[in-house]
């Protein structure tokens, strides 16, 4: 499987490496090339300096082959623009983006983007370790 | 018309104080604090202080009842991003967008963008109109069918100079609608049509022949 990831901080990093120990192909974007610093120093992908709205640096980073897409900058709006211009433009069959805010995440999927919000999945998650279910 | 615009920067304050002076009902909804202290001290209440794309934002200014919504910030993700979340969550009628990357123009449209505004575009289209070589300029689009009307002048080197309008392989949904010889009367083409170095040819096409039309009629 191919995989495009753009954002290479640590949630990107570590997916990257992930993907990569289980011997996927994988490009990591990112605009700062320090961010390539979180990297495992055994990485065997692709790390690009680019800006994934940009789809001059998607096609760069070989988005007309890959099968996955996943968007995980500090930015919504990056992440939803580049999971649209993925799915809408490159067609990669599938597109995961990172949405932080929990509005913004439901009115994207009702569009049929795949989206994650870590807000309202971490807030769950510490919900749930409390233990305060009924 | 009540008019909702996201971003208090020049664009927006010069675009805010027009509409305003045309008696529009206006809103600038900018981030930044110190900017939004500016524009209401010069324009009055017309500057709501937060994030534009926002969807608790949008719904505490009556977004739903906005005729437009104008989103002119620097970033083209969030100018994106404001704007379909007016037209998709609230059902804003019209919604324009200011995009910096003039790639990004075809990208909105195709994201529900109603009108994408580019000014690298649209300056370079000025400039095309005062370069009297240049083979191809816009006129006119009709953004709902997807047609240009467009402006294609026979350079003089160009092979279709001589040669009947029928003998040509012009894009398939072509339509020559005028063309205007240096020095004669303009006339509307047939068949029988012949083309001169220097004429100006007035066509309707699809956008995406537009590439085509030039080649063949020009050769360049």
């Amino acid at each position: 499987m191919k995989a495009v990831l753009m954002g290479c901080g640590r949630v990107g990093a570590q997916l990257a490496d992930m993907l990569d120990a289980e011997g996927h192909e994988v490009t990591v974007l990112d605009i700062d090339a320090l961010s390539f610093k979180r990297l495992s120093s055994t990485f065997g992908g692709t790390a690009l300096i680019g800006n994934g709205i940009d789809q001059e640096a998607l096609k760069r980073a070989g988005i007309e082959r890959a099968d996955v897409f996943v968007a995980v900058t500090q930015g919504d709006n990056r992440n939803i623009m580049a999971a649209q211009i993925a799915k809408h433009i490159f067609n990669v069959p599938r597109v995961i983006c990172r949405i932080y805010d929990p509005l913004r995440q439901e009115i994207y999927e009702m569009l049929g983007i795949e989206a994650l919000s870590p807000t309202t999945v971490f807030a769950q998650l510490l919900k749930d370790k409390i233990g305060g279910k009924g | 018309m009540y008019i909702i615009i996201i971003g208090g920067g020049r664009v927006g304050y010069y675009l805010a104080k027009a509409l305003l002076g045309e008696g529009h009902e206006v809103l600038i909804v900018e981030k930044n604090a110190r900017f939004c202290e500016l524009i209401t001290e010069e324009m009055g209440s017309v500057c709501y202080n937060g994030d534009g794309c926002e969807a608790a934002v949008l719904a505490d200014i009556g977004t739903n009842r906005a005729d437009m919504f104008v989103a002119v910030t620097g970033e083209d993700e969030d100018n994106l991003v404001a704007c379909q979340v007016a037209k998709f969550k609230f059902k804003v009628p019209c919604t324009v967008a200011r995009v910096r990357n003039p790639q990004n123009e075809a990208l909105f449209r195709k994201l529900g963008i109603d009108v994408p505004v580019s000014a690298t575009t649209i300056i370079l289209e000025a400039i095309a109109k005062e370069v009297p070589t240049h083979p191809l300029t816009h006129l006119m689009t009709v953004t709902d069918r997807g047609l240009e009307v467009v402006d294609v002048k026979i350079p003089p080197a160009a092979p279709t100079i001589g040669k009947e309008i029928r003998s040509l392989y012009l894009p398939h949904e072509t339509k020559l609608v005028l063309i205007i010889p240096k020095e004669d009367k303009p006339v509307l083409p047939t068949g029988d049509t012949i083309l001169h170095a220097g004429d100006q040819i007035i066509a309707l096409i699809p956008r995406e022949q537009e590439d085509e039309l030039r080649a063949t009629l020009t050769g360049v």
